[in-house]
């Protein structure tokens, strides 16, 4: 299944730096995003986007990881030469990240 | 406890909400948020030009559609909107308050965060790329430092109605009212901590009450059409809940809080604000009522030495065109038409330090590595865009692509270009005591 079924996020910005929160609907979803939504695999799904170090921070009172994602925002968002210069249609991006739903689960 | 609305998001919000929580929202203070991180240094240009601008171009319509209201019920006023120049945005304020006939209202302008004069001599590294302030030499435009909350209180305390700031921090324009009302002290920093996510959840505006949020079949929001705005209740101990104006239109749910929560934050354990270090990682989010969500567990620690500086300098020039193809065979004409703008560029010599050749509708937003697996559009726009040192550079970059319509691939259509000057932000850190910021009163 794709992350949007479990998960919802938002983008945010500063300079070239580009945050997504990722936050589990119910909070029983929230191993499954500790387990799979890793930074590896942010920044490999941002191939050509995310130039940077991805930082994950985990927020388990809501649920919520926060990615923090460096040299992403074509050099700061008042100099890029990016459509979506503030990075915001990312967080739809990462909601297309495939996650294995466990066994037994429907 | 205090209710205090969130009147705009951004500069250029919608100005109906604020009303809307002038009238019905039965709060005490009315907080504006309208100070982007390049304005200042955009501000700063137009007050070169003229010495009585510089603030916020939404001002006089703000202040005419939400002043009688609020001189009214007694509501205050706090504003970035006054960005380079908070004094002639208070005089232009006061003279609104006259003209409405509201002579007796206190508008007080905070001055002090231009601090270009307080940076130049220290030759301050910039913390987004290698260098420092002197190297920006006439570059330079402005150096702006974020304000915290203690001049905005100082104003309210001795009276203003209006407090009309230029370059704070956003979360602090929201701190003021509570540090004001609740007399708290300015080093009790769990209260600080938890009085900056109340701002913090609230500067948005809208985006907390459902804007930026709506996902259709996912997460669905009733009448954004009449979004409305928040109104934050704080308690002297910090307690907060998030609402809105009954029958407004939006929602506040544990989920919009949760995505504001995070909006714009990097460590969660360390949110760096002028008057403390916030820590949001224990917050928690809960739904007591329908519209009402109640946030606790904010904390903080000890501030830092030092200020932020938002430091605006001229950067380069952007030349920009666009064109687009339609039916069968978009696809290949406009790969076509990127190539060929990509050879003229060449050819005609147009010396750029950076160019960037996309296809609105396929790979524009994310690049081609990550838009690989969709199908292709029926229509497709291309945009090519390029940095260079000089406008002439920026302005060949827009001919390049308009020219496709009598030299490029078959039924281009719709071409647009443009050029500009780029006014980019970096930051500094100064030590705090630089900054000498003060309260100037106007009478109405």
């Amino acid at each position: 299944m794709k992350l949007r079924e479990i998960a919802h996020s938002r983008t945010g910005d500063k300079g070239n730096t580009s945050n997504i929160s990722v936050i589990a609907y119910e909070a029983k979803d929230y191993p499954l995003l500790l387990e799979q939504v890793t930074a590896d695999r942010v920044k490999a799904h941002f191939a050509g986007v995310v130039e940077g170090e991805v930082l994950r921070y985990e927020l388990p009172n809501i649920s919520a990881l926060n990615f923090v994602m460096g040299q992403t925002l074509g050099g700061g968002v008042t100099r890029s030469l990016a459509l979506d210069a503030h990075g915001k249609s990312l967080s739809s991006a990462l909601l297309d990240l495939e996650i294995v739903a466990p066994a037994g689960d429907k | 406890m205090i209710r205090i609305g969130s009147g705009a998001g951004y500069s250029g919000d919608r100005i109906e909400p604020a009303v809307e929580l002038a009238e019905k929202g039965d709060i005490d203070y009315l907080v504006f948020e309208c100070l982007g991180e390049r304005t200042v240094a955009l501000a700063q240009q137009a007050r070169m030009k003229n010495f009585e601008s510089g603030y916020d171009p939404l001002l006089e319509e703000r202040m005419r559609a939400v002043l009688p209201l609020c001189a009214a019920r007694g509501i205050k006023i706090v504003t970035n909107m006054g960005a380079a120049n908070p004094e002639a945005a208070a005089k232009k304020t006061a003279e609104i308050a006259r003209s409405l006939g509201l002579s007796r209202l206190k508008v007080a302008a905070i001055v002090g965060d231009d601090v270009l004069d307080a940076c130049k001599p220290h030759n301050l590294p910039i913390m987004e790329f290698n260098g420092t302030i002197k190297q920006l030499g006439n570059k330079l435009l402005s150096a702006n430092a974020y304000l915290g909350a203690e001049p905005m209180a100082d104003a309210l305390s001795k009276g203003a109605d209006v407090v009309i700031t230029g370059r704070a921090s956003d979360p602090a324009l929201f701190l003021a009212p509570m540090i004001y009302a609740f007399g708290w002290a300015m080093d009790d920093w769990n209260l600080l901590g938890q009085g900056t996510v109340a701002g913090h959840l609230l500067e948005c505006a809208g985006q907390i009450t459902g804007g930026y949020f709506a996902d259709p079949g996912y997460k669905e929001i009733p009448d954004l059409a009449r979004l409305g705005f928040p109104i934050g209740e704080v308690g002297e101990d910090g307690s907060l809940v998030v609402t809105k104006v009954s029958g407004s239109g939006g929602a506040v749910t544990a989920q919009t809080c949760k995505e504001q929560l995070l909006y714009e934050v990097h460590d969660p354990t360390k949110y760096f604000q002028p008057d403390v270090v916030a820590d949001f990682s224990q917050v928690s989010v809960e739904e007591i009522a329908p519209n009402r969500v109640r946030i606790s567990g904010g904390r903080g620690a000890r501030r830092t030495e030092t200020l932020k500086v938002s430091v605006g300098y001229v950067d380069s020039f952007i030349g920009e065109g666009q064109i687009s193809y339609a039916g069968p065979g978009a696809l290949a004409r406009g790969r076509l038409a990127l190539d060929i703008v990509r050879e003229r560029l060449k050819l005609t010599g147009v010396a750029a330090s950076e160019l960037r050749f996309d296809l609105i509708g396929l790979d524009a937003l994310h690049g081609p590595q990550v838009s690989a697996r969709a199908s292709e559009p029926y229509e497709v726009r291309v945009r090519v865009t390029g940095r260079t040192d000089n406008l002439r550079g920026a302005v060949r970059i827009g001919n390049e692509v308009e020219t496709l319509y009598t030299n490029g691939p078959a039924g281009g259509g719709g071409a647009w270009k443009s050029a500009r000057d780029v006014v980019a932000v970096a930051s500094v850190l100064l030590p705090r005591e630089l900054a000498k910021p003060r309260v100037r009163f106007v009478e109405a």
